[in-house]
């Protein structure tokens, strides 16, 4: 008897995606289990070492290390939720009315794409945000402006396949209107990669984010920010080596289970794709 | 080429669209007292009146020529300011890229002959665990490690051998997860093909095919992935120089960031499109040489 579970890549999708699902409801109610206020600065318990009171011990303000790292996972995991949804939806869009319009509009927009796509993303990210001013907002917008390319590129190609094929022709005879003909049949029929693509770039996202705010681009202090965080305990960590213990392995085992999760979905929904992604965005040579 | 005048354009739609004026920005560097007699003044000596197209060209012709403006931050010429911290950039890319081959190629390979194995889990373990963590993070761990505890190498970087060690490690980790990933896929699937049937059928040695032929016709995949793979490398750049104090255009700009120094950002987006078209033409080149079917004719910037 074949059951759904006969398959180890839908096992292992299942669990990591339950772990998603726990790793994110905790990251909500973390805020009110926390012993202490992430945010109360007290000079007198100032890099404290891991104890009773403070798990992890206490930063250079005397803050508690263990609050904040709680209270700083769903900044990091929502956040890259929220950006990936961004660029998910910006792309698809541009690179569906691009692939079905074709013409200027088309010609208009793969101009955009080739020049993002054939630049160092993570320069521009930089100059954006350093531009913009610091704050986690303004960092998830320097980084969608220049990521939502893949998606335009992805969709544009799955949308040039799926365009020709009988059943489209078939819904136009039968005297569908394009947006009933995109709606119904061109983004159900291409949804698929466009899902792996999001779920693998989770992860990756989320260390853009970190990233970013390592440098001081992103999130603000006093926020409870896990790159920041890290960039905070960077002088001290000869003597307080738990300041980069505790937000390193927290955003270090989110970002894993996010790629695990990522790279799950991929198995289950396309196993190919792997190679697809790198033709899709391989146009990079004719620079 | 079209690139490169996207990039210009690009970065300078953005400087026009900052919320700060550069008029003022210019004089409260220069110590002068802003009133809008000055402002104004200053404003049409540096041409901010024209419409935008004007000044687009304007500041294209100063750029052809090399003049990218002052740096506020240093007061010397933006060009001269990167030109001189360019060197340490392209150094650490190269070792970084070097030392990822060195380390990724073996691994890669010998992931894919020994598919599903014990050891092919370990290398993919280890491969995982280079993509899912954030560079700045490794940077942090191998200071704490190596400096800190063992006292091996200083931690802040200084010019030479000694100083680029730590940040190439940094960079060459994360990339050699990803390059692990891809080798032993590209090798996997020339595995499958009909020629290597062919050659195992006629009793050749599986380590002569596995080197003379499955490698040889793999090397293409492969240098496609390193042309794919410098963008990030250049942005990852800027983190690991920052982290190290290594000298290099990221940590330059991190610092004229700060100083919301815009003509050094601006000259560095520039100078990175164009370091990076030059790299993607060497791919190119390379590419060539390494299988001579391939016409250069379309793929000239």
């Amino acid at each position: 008897m074949k059951t759904f579970f006969d398959n180890p890549a839908r096992i292992r999708f299942v669990v990591f995606f339950a772990l998603c699902i726990i790793l994110c409801i905790f990251s909500l109610i973390a805020p009110m289990l926390v012993p202490n206020d992430p945010g109360k600065a007290d000079l007198a318990n100032a890099l404290i070492p891991p104890s009773q009171d403070y798990p992890f011990g206490t930063d250079q303000l005397g803050r508690c290390l263990y609050s904040r790292v709680m209270t700083g996972a769903a900044t990091s995991i929502f956040s890259a939720f929220i950006l990936v949804g961004v660029i998910f939806t910006i792309g698809t869009f541009i690179g569906v009315l691009s692939g079905y319009y074709g013409g200027k509009i088309d010609t208009f927009f793969m101009r955009i794409v080739d020049v993002l796509l054939a630049f160092p993303g993570m320069v521009l990210a930089i100059a954006v945000a350093g531009m913009l001013g610091s704050g986690i907002v303004n960092a998830v917008i320097a980084i969608a402006l220049i990521s939502w390319t893949k998606y335009a590129r992805l969709s544009r190609s799955l949308v040039l396949s799926i365009k020709e094929e009988n059943f489209i022709h078939a819904a136009r005879l039968g005297g569908a209107s394009s947006l009933k003909i995109v709606a119904r049949h061109v983004i159900p029929n291409s949804i698929g990669p466009l899902v792996v693509a999001a779920s693998l770039d989770i992860g990756a996202m989320m260390m853009q984010l970190a990233g970013l705010s390592f440098l001081g681009l992103g999130a603000v202090p006093p926020a409870p920010e896990w790159g920041l965080m890290l960039n905070e305990g960077r002088s001290m960590l000869q003597n307080a080596p738990w300041l980069l213990i505790y937000p390193g392995s927290a955003m270090f085992m989110t970002v894993a289970i996010f790629n695990l999760f990522g790279d799950s979905v991929r198995d289950i929904l396309d196993p190919k794709f792997q190679k697809s992604i790198i033709k899709t965005t391989g146009g990079i040579k004719n620079a | 080429m079209p690139i490169l005048i996207g990039i210009t354009v690009l970065t300078f739609l953005l400087m026009h669209l900052s919320p700060s004026d550069p008029a003022e920005r210019l004089l409260t560097s220069q110590g002068i007292p802003v009133s809008s007699d000055v402002l104004e003044e200053v404003r049409k000596e540096m041409g901010l009146d024209k419409p935008f197209l004007t000044q687009y060209g304007n500041w294209m012709i100063k750029i052809i020529k090399g003049d990218m403006g002052i740096s506020y931050m240093t007061g010397r010429p933006v060009y001269d300011e990167l030109a001189s911290h360019m060197p340490y950039t392209v150094a650490l890319a190269v070792i970084s890229m070097i030392l990822t081959l060195v380390l990724a190629m073996p691994l890669g390979v010998l992931s894919a002959v020994r598919e599903n194995k014990l050891t092919d889990y370990f290398i993919r373990f280890l491969s995982f665990i280079g993509m899912s963590m954030p560079g700045f993070l490794t940077a942090l761990i191998l200071i704490y490690f190596v400096s800190l505890k063992m006292n091996l190498l200083p931690v802040l970087s200084q010019p030479g051998i000694k100083g680029i060690l730590l940040p190439s490690i940094t960079l060459a980790a994360a990339m050699t997860g990803k390059y692990v990933r891809q080798i032993r896929a590209v090798v996997l699937e020339e595995m499958q093909k009909e020629y290597v049937k062919g050659a195992r059928a006629r009793g050749i040695k599986e380590s002569r095919i596995l080197y003379f032929n499955v490698l040889k016709n793999s090397m293409l995949s492969i240098i496609t992935l390193i042309g794919l793979s410098l963008g990030s490398m250049l942005g990852g750049t800027a983190i690991v120089e920052t982290v190290f104090v290594w000298p290099g255009l990221g940590k330059l700009v991190i610092d004229a960031i700060g100083y919301r120094d815009y003509p050094l950002i601006q000259g560095y987006v520039i100078w990175m499109a164009v370091l990076f078209v030059v790299l993607n033409l060497l791919t190119d080149l390379i590419y060539r040489l390494i299988d001579p079917r391939i016409r250069l004719n379309k793929e000239v910037a």
